[in-house]
């Protein structure tokens, strides 16, 4: 009989450690000055140091150090007054040097935790993630195994390299073992990377874009029976490149080994790679032989010594945290959760801000985001915030809130918009969008109305006020919607003796 | 007692990739455990108030400014590679691991 996860998280007690590499948005490589842009042709960005030709001597990038202990003062960590580079030494050509240059015993920050919550059968609950380490290192180049059927390594007749993406620096955190999640373990991943994201991007360090590996996780998990004190034989699983793959191969994995224990099987030791389209992972290298990698200091580079008026300045230029933020603008915006996860989902958070910051009315900053320009966003599949800019969108909000613009015609400006037709100023011009606010312009078309249906003024006069939609209606029609309709509404009422 | 065993040698060779006749195995274990042996009277007056060191300098924080410098052309890089494919450098099959 197969255990579902309902029932193997019932019997067994899941143990997380999560590790997050993580490539910087530095404009040059680590230990050296080739470009880092992604997408380039292959092996055009490379020189002598990223290429590990002989004699050729690296020198660190002050900006990555600096972007690394940001990062780790914004996960509470204590950052090292003495930090080393250290050679880990393997043969494999993903890395021409045949060793990648990391940090061993001496990372740049150690010891520091990240809040994280999320939602359980008895409301919302906060577990502590504590972290590790947070070290630098650098990253491989990419492979492109040829022959065979998979594209896979096995059975590849031979390997192609391209050494643009070696030397781009990397940040790897490292959480310690993470104890007592029960069943919750796969949503607490997730909520653990999708926050470390949220932090990483709003420190500007990097592009945090999972789908281009700028962001990637590995997740360990093992199991032990509930209430054993024991801890059960990880596999560590790769290739995970979207939070939602986070959260579904950690609820695969656990699976999987919940029901190899069920069978009296033991859990082997290895690396186990994650397939997107089933949700299930498949074995990659076994790791039961512990890996060595003489690891020793790197001689050509020297110590990291940051003294604490350089660690001040830049505890000094963190960000509000993330999560943090999101409650206060909640809080100040007064909107519930629904329209909060709404904006948040939509990525619209600080648009929105910026727009209110700007002038605009916060409602209707809220909602022009999230609904037409949304819209606009989805029929042409790109993300709204690449579509018109927070000055626009508050320009043309001050000018619905003025009065001089109804929300219909706003659609219009902002279509205008959007296609390139200028500024809201210009598209309004080009158009002729300007509400009709005169009021004897507005008492023609009044007029006019009136005379084309007798009968429907004649019922509004004897009292029936609802009535009125038609011949508001047909003024909203004749000035082509650029009547303020409250405003037809209130002259024609007072000219039938209603107002 | 040797400070480095016949075995030792052979495991770092394996991890080294260099192939070693026992001859050679046997040889090198003797040496090497000679030049540790020298290693060691060096740790003898290394003593608390003199610091481990990786660096005959003794400096710190030597960094350079995030810019961009010309890199190699494509050619250029490939250059001295013995096999390429597709701009790319093109190595052998790579097995037992992933």
């Amino acid at each position: 009989m197969t255990l579902d996860y309902a029932a193997a998280t019932q019997k067994y007690e899941p143990t997380l450690g999560l590790e997050v590499h993580v490539e910087l948005n530095t404009n040059s490589k680590m230990f050296c000055s080739c470009a880092t842009e992604f997408g380039a042709e292959p092996n055009t960005q490379t020189c002598p140091v990223c290429l590990g030709l002989p004699g050729a001597l690296p020198v660190v990038n002050g900006k990555a150090i600096e972007s690394t202990i940001l990062i780790g003062l914004a996960l509470n960590c204590s950052i090292a007054p003495y930090s080393r580079f250290a050679r880990k030494n393997y043969f494999y050509p993903d890395m021409p040097k045949n060793f990648q240059t990391s940090q061993y015993d001496e990372p740049i920050c150690i010891d520091g935790y990240l809040d994280v919550e999320i939602e359980t059968d008895e409301g919302p609950k906060v577990f502590r993630v504590e972290i590790e380490r947070v070290h630098m290192e650098e990253d491989t180049g990419k492979s492109l195994h040829v022959g065979g059927s998979t594209g896979r390594i096995h059975g590849a007749e031979y390997s192609l390299l391209d050494y643009n993406r070696a030397g781009i620096p990397l940040v790897e955190i490292v959480t310690r073992i993470i104890p007592g999640t029960g069943k919750y373990a796969p949503q607490v991943a997730r909520a653990y990377v999708t926050q470390l994201r949220d932090i990483l991007r709003s420190l500007g360090v990097s592009d945090v874009k999972m789908e281009q590996g700028s962001l990637r996780c590995d997740a360990n998990v093992s199991l032990a029976p509930i209430g054993s004190g024991l801890l059960g034989t990880r596999s560590e699983t790769k290739n995970v490149n979207s939070l939602r793959s986070v959260e579904r191969a950690l609820t695969g994995e656990i699976e999987r080994q919940a029901n190899r224990l069920e069978a009296g099987e033991r859990i082997i030791q290895e690396t186990r790679h994650f397939l997107e389209e089933s949700g299930l992972t498949r074995p990659g290298r076994s790791k039961e032989q512990a890996e060595d990698y003489r690891y020793f200091p790197e001689p050509d580079l020297v110590p990291v010594t940051p003294d604490a008026k350089w660690i001040e300045e830049l505890r000094a230029k963190l960000p509000e945290n993330p999560a943090d933020r999101r409650k206060r603008l909640q809080k100040e915006w007064n909107v519930p959760d629904s329209e909060m996860n709404s904006l948040i989902n939509a990525e619209l958070v600080d648009v929105v801000e910026e727009t209110i910051k700007l002038g605009a009315e916060p409602t209707r900053a809220r909602t022009w985001w999230l609904g037409e320009i949304s819209r606009l966003a989805n029929e042409k599949e790109v993300a709204p915030t690449s579509l018109i800019t927070t000055a626009f969108v508050a320009e043309i909000i001050a000018l619905i809130s003025s009065g001089d613009l109804t929300d219909k015609l706003a659609r219009q400006v902002v279509e205008g918009v959007v296609n390139g037709e200028g500024s809201p100023k210009d598209v309004i011009e080009k158009r002729g969008l300007k509400v009709v606010s005169d009021d004897s312009a507005l008492m023609v078309a009044i007029e006019a109305a009136i005379s084309a249906q007798p009968d429907t003024a004649e019922r509004i006069r004897g009292g029936n006020i609802p009535a009125a939609g038609a011949l508001i209606g047909a003024v909203m029609k004749a000035t082509g919607g650029q009547a303020d309709a409250a405003k037809v509404r209130e002259l024609l009422l007072k000219h039938l003796g209603q107002g | 007692m040797a400070a480095i065993s016949r075995d030792d040698v052979a495991h770092l060779a394996k991890l080294a990739r260099i192939e070693m006749t026992p001859a050679e195995l046997d040889h090198m274990a003797s040496e090497l455990d000679q030049i540790l042996g020298a290693v060691k009277r060096v740790q003898e007056v290394a003593t608390a108030d003199i610091s481990p060191t990786s660096h005959p300098l003794s400096m710190s924080n030597v960094f350079r400014d995030d810019v961009v410098k010309p890199s190699l052309s494509n050619d250029e890089a490939l250059s001295g590679a013995p096999a390429k494919a597709e701009d790319r450098f093109k190595v052998p099959q790579i097995l037992g691991e992933e």
